[in-house]
């Protein structure tokens, strides 16, 4: 984990209540797609914490929802501002079981991890298969970024306004695939659990205090004993959670 | 040259600032981000007699200057403490630490008081006396000044090293429970914890928090630690262990103005991992900008004229 200062790039909306935001900043500390950062935010408290949509040398690409007070002042971030980030945050994907076609399974604010996994899998020669689930069409955002990784894309909205109508689920039950990755709502990783055929990787999403693994704030109980969303986590093998 | 040295329970620290328990670890995480041997000390996570998982999720909820946790003691259990995590830091902290305890019945206590009471490493015991009484229909041992007295009692019989018993704030007369400690043998106070809290989500219109309540820290509670520090020093001969939202060295001067011997920082360590360093750093500038040389002449200094 190092502590560093980003500078904004840009900061855009790019589906309803979803942004993108460019950082420029020390991204040493990062090491594998699925880990976070976690960003003060002038006036609040704690740091909110955010996944890592894809990054390199010097950039971070941030993908995040305004859900609260905190997302909504940073939404309104302008070019130039400078952000305090904890970077390098939680274990992240482990790209070395995916086997040769493995599937990635987003869900609303679940997909950016699942861009940069995308962008390593396919770069270590991976056929991979990305399904991303939405509500609506007005809160898609990242198909065209995936095709052009490479990736076969599959988008699913609750509405059918765009995509397969369901969930992502009744895509993933018709496809062949080695191993899953997944990031998105509970609900969505609990179905995503019980259709999946393989292991896989889910990345899980809890309150945090810290964020760097001593408060004790976001635990979870795991066959393989306590675990803290933050440090040992957000990812966890399917073997091992307990619902 | 200012003097950051303080004399707490007999042991000197080299400066007062003691990161707060539960928001350290157990000392390892930080001492991967900077040397931690700048500390004056540090107070490890609460430990109690069993392993505990705590409460369930979520635990901590966003406030304004402030949060609110409900962590509930989880921790490996004191054995594993000593066998696992003292080893762990002993070559990354060579100082004494402060070994914070927790219990639900006064064996609970004592059990873990007389193992730690063995460990060199140990320099001083807290005794975070903020949890139910199991056998006693599950009131706080903090709560009031006979069961507070008990636990000193009992904790001071098994251990050679000092104790300070760890204050609630959520209590009727604070002063009254910390003279009760005092008079049964604790050798100092260590005020305050976490106020009790709660905060509600609009969108569920439920508890933010799994367990509905939980303890509130942060800036926003500093005044009313600074009110009962100067409370409770006027009552009582003993030390003091401040702490309540401290963030800079300035908040550390003013607790000690208001009778802190030594000072322990808490949530603030959460937001920026780096901040016991920083106030440690910035310390001597302060403390020469209000004309101070050493901090030892300044405890209690709000009370003079």
């Amino acid at each position: 984990m190092k502590q560093a200062y980003f500078k904004v790039i840009s900061n855009k909306r790019i589906a309803k209540n979803v942004f993108e935001m460019k950082l420029e900043g020390d991204t040493s500390a990062v090491i594998t797609p699925g880990q976070f950062v976690n960003i003060k935010i002038e006036g609040e408290f704690l740091r909110r914490p955010i996944s890592i949509c894809d990054y390199d040398k010097n950039s971070l690409t941030l993908i995040y929802k305004v859900v609260g007070k905190g997302t909504s002042i940073m939404s309104a971030l302008v070019e130039g501002s400078w952000l305090d980030l904890l970077v390098g945050l939680g274990n992240g994907f482990n790209t070395m079981d995916s086997g040769e076609n493995p599937v990635l399974i987003g869900g609303g604010v679940g997909v950016p991890p699942m861009y940069n996994l995308a962008r390593e899998l396919i770069g270590e020669g991976k056929k991979v298969s990305v399904i991303l689930g939405f509500n609506a069409k007005d809160e898609v955002f990242y198909e065209e970024e995936f095709k052009e990784l490479g990736a076969d894309v599959y988008v699913t909205t609750v509405d059918g306004s765009v995509g397969t109508k369901g969930f992502v689920t009744d895509v993933l039950k018709n496809l062949d695939y080695s191993y899953f990755y997944t990031c998105g709502p509970l609900p969505m990783l609990k179905a995503v659990y019980n259709t999946s055929k393989t292991s896989g990787q889910l990345s899980f999403e809890e309150r945090m205090g810290c964020g760097f693994g001593v408060c004790m704030g976001c635990s979870c109980k795991t066959k393989y004993g306590n675990k803290r969303i933050c440090a040992d986590g957000p990812v966890l093998v399917k073997e091992e959670i307990i619902w | 040259m200012v003097d950051t040295k303080v004399e707490l329970c007999g042991l000197t620290l080299d400066n007062p600032i003691i990161p707060a328990s539960g928001t350290f670890g157990y000392g390892f995480e930080f001492s991967r981000l900077y040397d931690i041997n700048i500390l004056g000390s540090f107070s490890f996570k609460g430990t109690t007699k069993e392993p505990r998982f705590g409460n369930p999720t979520p635990r901590i909820a966003e406030c304004t200057a402030g949060m609110i946790n409900s962590v509930g003691l989880q921790n490996p259990g004191v054995d594993k403490v000593i066998s696992e995590e003292l080893p762990k830091i002993k070559d990354r902290f060579k100082k004494k630490l402060v070994a914070n305890i927790g219990g639900f019945s006064i064996e609970d206590f004592t059990y873990a008081a007389e193992k730690l009471d063995k460990e060199e490493q140990v320099g001083i015991l807290e005794v975070n006396i903020s949890c139910p009484n199991l056998h006693a229909g599950g009131e706080n041992f903090g709560n009031n000044a006979k069961s507070a007295a008990e636990v000193t009692k009992a904790v001071k019989a098994v251990t050679t090293k000092p104790v300070l018993i760890k204050l609630s704030p959520n209590v009727t007369d604070i002063v009254s429970i910390a003279k009760a400690c005092e008079d049964a043998g604790a050798d100092g106070i260590s005020m305050i914890n976490t106020l009790l809290g709660m905060r509600i989500d609009l969108k569920t219109k439920k508890p933010i928090i799994a367990n509905k309540m939980g303890g509130f820290s942060g800036p926003a509670i500093k005044p009313v630690a600074v009110r009962m520090i100067y409370q409770v020093y006027d009552a009582v001969k003993i030390p003091i262990l401040g702490m309540g939202g401290v963030q800079n060295a300035e908040d550390v001067i003013e607790l000690m103005l208001a009778g802190a011997t030594a000072v322990s920082v808490g949530a603030a360590n959460l937001v920026n991992p780096y901040v016991c360093k920083d106030i440690i750093e910035d310390l001597p500038r302060v403390m020469e900008k209000y004309g101070i040389n050493s901090l030892k002449e300044i405890i209690g200094g709000a009370h003079c004229g």
